[in-house]
């Protein structure tokens, strides 16, 4: 699983010096990571450190007080309106509620992309719904609203809208909460999928063992009292070899006297 | 650029052969014309993907609808020469076939089956109306007996919400509404030279009128809405079912404190509105009509007797009550999502001002039988 240093892919995001605020409170500051190609890159660390921020601030939702978001050679804060615009169509989200539109059906909320960023006509985008919605195993589903199918569902559904324009990016936050283990499992299968298909590179802010074990390449660890990263790299390397006690303790869910 | 050149290879055997990038951007085949170039008899379709150098999910609703002709028209289809993402992606998406029955058949209604479903929607909706009447009466008997629990501290945030919260707006609209009535009162009387009447026109119409339905509907827009909003994402937010599994009567905790804002604030606010309507009137009459202040005072005074000023306040409380009333009562019936939460704050407004305006003609005609 782990990738050789002299064999690593280029990384196409990458992290410097982020330093994050909401008013004057600190979150984290001293970011500093990188996402190779291919990657699925695991956000974690304990409850309010800051994952979501982070993963806020990786999307552009926040403006990072410190520091730069890099998407390949392009300084994500610094391009103008256009090009941030470009970077943000690569870009495909899973938030944790799903964040369906709820007035708009499966098929609807998966064409909004599509009808905003592409000259597709009706029966290819239709098509192409429905084909992202089989992706997900909602097949047959298009015309429900998002207040009628079950919170995995709409989790599931929110993902084909995510890759609705097979973007290069895509990030979700806390895929498998409020997930049965083996729905959480069944979506962790089809990140690696759509990872392998689609070629996209992948960040995912959760706490979730299994999950972490997983589907990590590569991680950073948050610490919420020293305020930045504590460590990173492939998360059972991390199991292995980290000597910090706060990752050790993540890591095998406090049981330190068992560890391996 | 993307080129499919469809090459016969045996009889009965063509093969799709693709280059270039098959990307969204590009202006790619379509299947019906795909099938329009096979020949009559083929038996087997496969594909040679070795030009091709980009590839998206249009290349995947392509295959997927040469996968369905192919099988309805017990064709072969071969992909094993695709690259492998493609196949296994298409693998993906057939791997969890479409149950029966999920697919909805989106069909039009005939006006018979719309009329009778509407019938039953307003029969299920004046039981809901109803039973939430005596939701309420129950939990202000409960209040009465002093068994009903709310935080005295939500009490006061409502009423600070809606009383000073509403001043603003309640003063604009009184002043405006009372210096109207002077106008419009000026234009008729004029004509008998009996101007010095708007006196009494600004003041009977303010106070039995006007200055409930104004407060009424102002609390109706700002206040009503709100209540519904506010219940209505805490419908969402599975706040309500919080409490209930606490053994907390929703009603008791979040209807009855609004309810009582309402009711304790109205008469002040009517009070209020009242008075800035005559201040109004007056300047009107003093300032174009050149009446005296003195003058137009004492004749407002003369006329607009206590019992009028209870009428006024009668009507204003029961407006007060209606507007807590559907806000809440539609708050209580939000569904689950957000675009329910719209639908709740119109439909408590909706409701507030018809209430409203039927509750005022029933005084009014009530009022006119006592004398």
């Amino acid at each position: 699983m782990s990738t050789s240093p002299e064999k690593k892919p280029p990384s196409v995001l990458s992290v410097k010096n982020l330093e994050m605020r909401y008013g004057s409170t600190l979150i984290q500051q001293n970011l500093n990571f990188e996402i190779s190609k291919g990657d699925i890159f695991i956000i974690m660390g304990g409850s309010g450190c800051g994952k979501s921020t982070l993963l806020k601030h990786l999307i552009g939702l926040v403006k990072p007080a410190e520091g730069a978001v890099y998407y390949g050679g392009t300084d994500f804060w610094a391009a103008d309106e256009q090009a941030r615009g470009k970077l943000l169509q690569d870009i495909g989200i899973l938030y944790q509620q799903g964040a369906l539109w709820s007035s708009q059906t499966l098929a609807e909320n998966v064409a909004v992309p599509l009808k905003e960023y592409t000259d597709l006509n009706e029966k290819e985008i239709r098509d192409l719904c429905a084909f992202k919605l089989q992706l997900v195993g909602l097949a047959g589903f298009d015309d429900y609203y998002p207040s009628e199918i079950s919170g995995g569902m709409r989790k599931r559904a929110a993902l084909a809208r995510a890759i609705a324009l097979d973007p290069k990016f895509l990030f979700f936050d806390e895929p498998s909460a409020g997930l049965d283990p083996v729905s959480a499992k069944l979506l962790d299968d089809l990140i690696l999928e759509l990872r392998d298909t689609l070629g996209a590179t992948i960040a995912v802010v959760t706490h979730e063992l299994a999950s972490i074990y997983a589907i990590g390449s590569n991680s950073v660890f948050l610490d919420p009292v020293s305020k930045t990263m504590i460590a990173q790299g492939n998360p059972t390397t991390l199991l292995n070899e980290s000597k910090d006690a706060r990752v050790i303790e993540f890591l095998t869910r406090g049981n330190t006297h068992t560890e391996g | 650029m993307v080129n499919v050149q469809p090459i016969l290879k045996e009889k009965n055997h063509c093969i799709l052969e693709i280059s270039g990038n098959f990307l969204m951007a590009e202006s790619r085949p379509t299947l019906a014309e795909l099938s329009q170039s096979f020949p009559r008899d083929l038996k087997r379709l496969s594909f040679d993907a070795e030009k091709m150098s980009a590839w998206d999910s249009t290349l995947l609703t392509l295959l997927m609808g040469l996968q369905d002709y192919a099988k309805e028209q017990n064709i072969a289809f071969d992909i094993s020469h695709m690259p492998e993402g493609v196949q296994r992606l298409l693998d993906l998406a057939r791997a969890i076939p479409e149950r029966p029955g999920t697919r909805r058949e989106v069909q039009k209604a005939s006006f018979n089956e719309r009329t009778g479903k509407a019938t039953l929607e307003i029969w299920k909706e004046s039981i809901e109306m109803l039973s939430f009447v005596g939701e309420t009466t129950q939990s202000f008997g409960r209040l009465l007996r002093g068994k009903a629990r709310f935080r005295k501290s939500d009490l006061l945030i409502h009423m600070e919400a809606c009383g000073p919260g509403s001043l603003g707006i309640i003063t604009v609209i009184s002043l405006l509404v009372g210096a109207i009535l002077a106008f419009v009162g000026a234009v008729q009387l004029s004509m008998f030279g009996a101007e010095v009447f708007v006196a009494n026109l600004v003041g009977l119409g303010m106070v039995m009128e006007m200055g409930a339905l104004m407060t009424g509907i102002i609390l109706a827009g700002r206040t009503g809405a709100a209540f519904a909003a506010q219940l209505g994402s805490m419908q969402v937010n599975e706040e309500i079912d919080a409490l209930k599994t606490m053994g907390i009567p929703p009603v008791d905790n979040l209807v009855l404190p609004r309810m009582l804002a309402l009711i304790l604030l109205s008469p002040l606010l009517i009070i209020y509105a009242n008075t800035l309507g005559m201040v109004g009137g007056a300047l009107v009459g003093t300032l174009y009509l050149e009446i005296p202040l003195q003058v137009f005072f004492t004749r407002t005074f003369e006329y607009v007797t206590p019992w009028l000023m209870a009428q006024g306040m009668i009507k204003g409380c029961s407006f007060g009550l209606l507007v807590a009333f559907s806000g809440c009562l539609r708050g209580m019936q939000c569904g689950r999502s957000a675009s329910e939460v719209g639908n709740a704050a119109t439909r408590a407004v909706v409701t507030s001002l018809l209430l409203i305006v039927i509750a005022d003609a029933l005084w009014t005609f009530l009022f006119i039988m006592i004398g």
